[in-house]
């Protein structure tokens, strides 16, 4: 594996975790329990989108084949997507949906903020940019999950099962491979393992302030960042993301 | 070969620049939102470096096509617009012009401290967040508890 081909799947893993998380949390645009809580899930989703922009944009140029963070988003199939799985689950009830985005934004914060160091200028402008909004997603999602599993029985029962259901897939943000290692050894992006431990102090300390119990388990699912095997679930959002590319290939307005 | 007679000044393009509402919060202009980050000719061609305020803010593509009429209207024919994400936009960047025309449409300039400093409509100080988002991507939503105003407070980023 080349650099370059390594960095463009560093890029790919950035931008499909952002696109496909925007795109599940837009899904609530409309449904959300009362406005305020729609206005700030769709805000979350732009800002999402917005930094796959870049990430694909920059994927796109990397690669070299002329092609658009459009056309990256839009023209490739389940196998192709680089996301980890915590991002392409569904959003089951309101506190599933938080409490998804709040493990990945604690990820995503501490990531951005080593990534803002990176020997690639591009990489750090993206991260500096991103970094500033996913520290609001991250005030949000984990006072939102304080407020959920502090809350009453029932919000906490619900908190608690969506823990313990998306336990399984956080264990995929600090595995490595020979791209990690290759964009560890050129200075580009952080030893995803690097970030475990900071990780693990950050949730631990606004879990047991939501009063719920890391489930006792190491088990992690594991395929989505290096694309051998997604969930079930990918297809179908695809199946609605892409709908009008695939419906009326190459359609433009 | 002579150059253009009469090649506008860099200082004269922040003016017209200065005159170019925000799409979203026409109160304000491009310049006191502070994502002009660099005006400059190369050659012929005039050069606008442009920050977003939000990675995802629609607004951006309306930004940078209202700059460039502008321009055209002035008689600019050779532009660039440049993307420049770093240093990243602050609202720091605001103008004092453009913090007081915003309290004063009725939007809560940003502060450090991370609230408004007070309802823009009564002044009052007793104000309380209604959610940490708003109407755009650069707002949160706030309620005055003495006038009974909500009201737009501009994020402090």
């Amino acid at each position: 594996m080349t650099r370059d081909e390594a960095f463009l799947q560093f890029l790919l893993r950035m931008g499909d975790n952002t696109l496909v998380l925007g795109h599940r949390v837009s899904e609530w645009c409309g449904h959300s329990p009362v406005l305020e809580e729609d206005i700030a899930l769709a805000n979350t989703a732009l800002d999402l989108i917005g930094q796959t922009q870049f990430w694909l944009g920059l994927a796109g140029e990397v690669q070299g084949e002329g092609k658009s963070a459009d056309d990256i988003a839009f023209l490739r199939d389940v196998w192709d997507f680089r996301n980890l799985l915590l991002v392409e689950m569904p959003n089951g009830d309101f506190g599933q949906t938080l409490m998804r985005q709040f493990l990945f934004d604690a990820w995503h914060s501490i990531q951005l903020g080593r990534l803002m160091k990176s020997s690639d200028d591009r990489v750090a402008a993206i991260a500096e940019k991103a970094s500033k909004e996913v520290t609001y997603h991250l005030e949000r999602s984990a006072d939102t999950v304080v407020g959920l599993g502090d809350g009453t029985e029932e919000s906490h029962r619900r908190m608690q099962e969506a823990l313990d259901y998306l336990w399984p897939y956080v264990g995929e943000m600090f595995q490595a491979d020979d791209v990690d290692a290759e964009m560890a050894a050129a200075g580009i992006a952080p030893d995803p393992a690097s970030l475990r431990d900071e990780y693990d102090t950050l949730i631990g300390r606004i879990l047991a302030n939501a009063t719920l119990t890391i489930p006792d388990s190491s088990f992690g699912h594991k395929g989505g960042r290096t694309g051998k095997m997604h969930t079930e679930h990918l297809g179908h959002l695809l199946t609605q993301m892409q709908w009008l590319q695939r419906a009326y290939p190459g359609a433009n307005w | 070969m002579t150059e253009t007679t009469t090649q506008p000044s860099t200082s004269q393009i922040w003016e017209w620049l200065d005159a170019v509402p925000d799409p979203e919060i026409p109160v304000i202009s491009l310049v006191d939102l502070g994502i002009i980050r660099g005006v400059e000719w190369n050659g012929d061609v005039l050069a606008i470096s442009v920050t977003p305020t939000y990675s995802g803010c629609p607004a951006t593509s309306i930004i940078n096509l209202d700059i460039e009429t502008a321009l055209r209207d002035h008689g600019i024919e050779k532009l660039e617009l440049k993307r420049q994400l770093s240093p990243a936009w602050t609202t720091d960047w605001l103008s004092d012009k453009g913090r007081a025309k915003l309290e004063e449409y009725g939007i809560a300039p940003p502060q450090p401290a991370g609230g408004p400093e007070r309802c823009p409509n009564c002044r009052s100080n007793n104000v309380t967040k209604v959610s940490q988002f708003g109407s755009t991507p650069c707002k949160a939503h706030w309620r005055c508890q003495d006038c009974l105003e909500p009201f737009d407070y501009f994020k402090c980023i």
